[in-house]
C-alpha cells in the first residue's frame, strides 16, 4: 500500500480517524477560546473596577496560571476537577459520574486561556480614552449598556491582535489533551503512525492540517480586525 | 513591604501559608526519600535542556530574523516559512515527528548505524533538544525579524559613511540594539520555553515532569508529586526573571 493510500479516508485508510480527532480538536478549541473571552472579559473588568480583594485575586490567578507549564495544570485540573464533582456528587447523595473528555478539556484550557484573555482584555480596556467613558456615564448610561456601546466596540480593535494570538494557542494547546488520552487529532495521528509505521507520512499531514488552521485564522482575524477598526480615524504617516 | 501590610493581604497570605502548610502537613510524602536523586537528575535535565536549546535555538535566530529583515528573497522566504510551520503547529507533534520519524529512518541507514555518534542517535535527547531549539529558534526568528527591522536606518547609514564593512556595522550596531530592543521580549519567551519542557517527557526523556508522572505510575499518588513539580517550577520561573531582570539593568539606557 503506498503512503498517500493510507491518508484514504475509509479503512484501511487513517484519514476518516484523522478528521475524527480534528472535530475533536476543533470542538475543544473553540469551547476553550469561548470560555477563556468569558472569563478573560470578566477578570478584566475584575481587575479594573473590582475593589483591593477581588483584584490581588485575579492577580494571584492570571500570575499562577501563566507561570506554570500547561500540561501540569492540565493535569492538576483534569485529575482534581473529576474528584472534586465526584466528591461532591457523592456527598450529595448521587453516584460518581464520567466527566466527558470534552467537557474536561475546554473546562481545563478554558481556565487556562482565561488567564490570558483577563490580561489581553485589560490591556485594550485601559487604552479606551477615559474621557468617551465619562461622557456615557454623565449622559446617564448604565455601566452594562456601556459596556456593550462604548467600551467593547471600542477597545476590541485593540484587542484582537492579542486574542487572535490566543486562539491559535488555543488550537495549539488542544495537543497537549493527548497526553491525558483524549483522542484528539495529535493523539489519532501517532495511533494512525504507529500502527502503519508511515511516521513522516502521518506527522506531516497532521502538520498540514494545523498549519491550514493557523493560516485560516489569521486571515480571518485580521479581516475581523479590519472590520473592527473601521470607524477608527485614519493613521497619520510617520506618526503612530 | 510597605504594600503588603495591608489587611486584605495580610490574609490572603495567611490563606497562601495555610494551604502551603495543609498540603505539605496533610499529603502523603512517603515517596519523598526514594525518589529524591531522581528529582535531582530530572531538575538538571530540564535546566540543561531550557539553556542548551535557548542557546542553539536563539544562535539560529540571529540568521533567520536578519535574513527576513534584510536578506535576499532566496533566504528571506525560506526564513520566513520555517518560521510560519513552526509557529503553526503544536510543538508535541514536532517532537513526536523528529523522534518518532527520524528515529525509525536512522536505524535503516548502515553508515549512521556504523558511525560514533550512533550510540549518541539511539537515546531521546538529542531529538528532544533538536525539537526544543528548533522551536525557540522559530519563535525567536521572528522576535529578532522585528528587532533588525527597528534598528534606525540613520544609525546604519552613519555606520556605512563612516566606511565600516558589514559585518563591523552587524557586530557594533545592528545587533546590539537589536538585542537591546528584544531583551524584555525574550525573558517572557524563555519562561515559555521552561513551559514547554516538559513535553519531552512524552519521548522517554526524564526531566523533573517525567519524574512526577513516574510517581503517580509506581505509587498511584497523584496531587503531591504534581505539587512539589509546580513549586520547582515556578522556582525556576522566578529564576529566569530574576535573571533576565539583571541583564536589563546591566544594560546601558539612553539618558532621557
Amino acid at each position: 500500500m503506498d503512503t498517500l493510500g493510507l491518508l484514504a479516508l475509509s479503512p484501511p485508510g487513517w484519514g476518516g480517524t484523522l478528521l475524527v480527532g480534528l472535530w475533536a480538536s476543533i470542538r475543544i478549541a473553540v469551547g476553550a477560546f469561548g470560555l477563556g473571552l468569558a472569563i478573560g472579559l470578566a477578570g478584566a473588568y475584575g481587575k479594573i473596577y473590582g475593589g483591593p480583594v477581588l483584584r490581588d485575586c485575579l492577580a494571584v490567578y492570571t500570575t499562577v496560571v501563566r507561570a506554570l507549564p500547561e500540561l501540569i495544570l492540565i493535569l492538576l485540573l483534569y485529575f482534581g476537577l473529576t474528584d472534586l464533582v465526584n466528591k461532591l456528587m457523592l456527598a450529595s447523595g448521587y453516584g460518581r459520574i464520567q466527566i466527558s473528555g470534552v467537557t474536561a478539556g475546554v473546562l481545563v484550557l478554558g481556565v487556562v486561556q482565561g488567564a490570558y484573555a483577563t490580561e489581553v482584555l485589560r490591556g485594550a480596556i485601559l487604552a479606551v480614552p477615559s474621557g468617551q467613558i465619562e461622557a456615557a456615564r454623565a449622559m446617564g448610561m448604565p455601566a452594562g449598556k456601556i459596556a456593550r456601546r462604548i467600551t467593547i466596540p471600542t477597545m476590541l480593535g485593540l484587542a484582537l491582535p492579542g486574542l487572535s494570538n490566543l486562539w491559535l494557542i488555543a488550537t495549539k494547546d488542544t495537543a497537549l489533551l493527548a497526553i491525558v488520552g483524549f483522542n484528539e487529532l495529535t493523539l489519532a495521528t501517532r495511533q494512525a503512525a504507529g500502527t502503519t509505521k508511515a511516521f513522516f507520512t502521518f506527522f506531516i499531514a497532521a502538520g498540514v492540517i494545523y498549519l491550514v488552521i493557523s493560516m485560516l485564522s489569521t486571515w480571518g482575524f485580521a479581516r475581523l480586525e479590519a472590520w473592527a477598526r473601521r470607524g477608527d480615524p485614519p493613521r497619520t504617516a510617520g506618526g503612530g | 513591604m510597605r504594600a503588603l501590610m495591608m489587611p486584605h493581604r495580610i490574609v490572603m497570605l495567611a490563606v497562601a501559608a495555610g494551604l502551603v502548610a495543609w498540603i505539605v502537613l496533610t499529603g502523603n510524602w512517603s515517596w519523598l526519600p526514594k525518589y529524591a536523586p531522581m528529582i535531582g537528575q530530572g531538575v538538571w535535565r530540564t535546566i540543561w535542556l531550557l539553556v542548551l536549546s535557548v542557546m542553539i535555538g536563539f544562535s539560529l535566530a540571529l540568521p533567520l530574523g536578519l535574513a527576513q529583515a534584510s536578506g535576499p528573497w532566496y533566504l528571506a522566504r525560506p526564513a520566513r516559512a520555517f518560521c510560519t510551520v513552526i509557529r503553526g503547529t503544536p510543538l508535541l507533534l514536532q517532537i513526536w515527528l523528529l523522534y518518532y520519524g527520524l528515529g525509525s529512518l536512522f536505524p535503516g541507514i548502515p553508515w549512521i548505524r556504523e558511525s560514533e555518534l550512533w550510540p549518541i542517535l539511539r537515546q531521546a535527547w538529542p531529538y528532544a533538544l533538536l525539537a526544543l531549539s528548533l522551536s525557540y529558534a522559530g519563535y525567536e526568528g521572528e522576535v529578532m525579524r522585528g528587532a533588525f527591522a527597528s534598528v534606525p536606518r540613520g544609525q546604519i547609514e552613519a555606520a556605512r559613511a563612516m566606511g565600516m564593512p558589514r559585518r563591523k556595522i552587524f557586530a557594533r550596531i545592528s545587533l546590539p540594539l537589536a538585542f537591546h530592543s528584544v531583551l524584555p521580549t525574550l525573558g517572557g519567551e524563555t519562561v515559555l520555553q521552561l513551559k514547554a519542557t516538559p513535553l519531552v517527557a512524552t519521548i522517554t526523556v526524564i526531566e523533573i515532569y517525567a519524574v512526577a508522572s513516574r510517581v503517580r505510575q509506581d505509587t498511584l499518588i497523584t496531587y503531591e508529586p504534581l505539587f512539589l513539580v509546580a513549586a520547582i517550577y515556578l522556582m525556576l520561573a522566578g529564576l529566569i526573571v530574576l535573571g533576565f531582570r539583571w541583564l536589563e539593568s546591566r544594560q546601558p539606557r539612553r539618558a532621557a
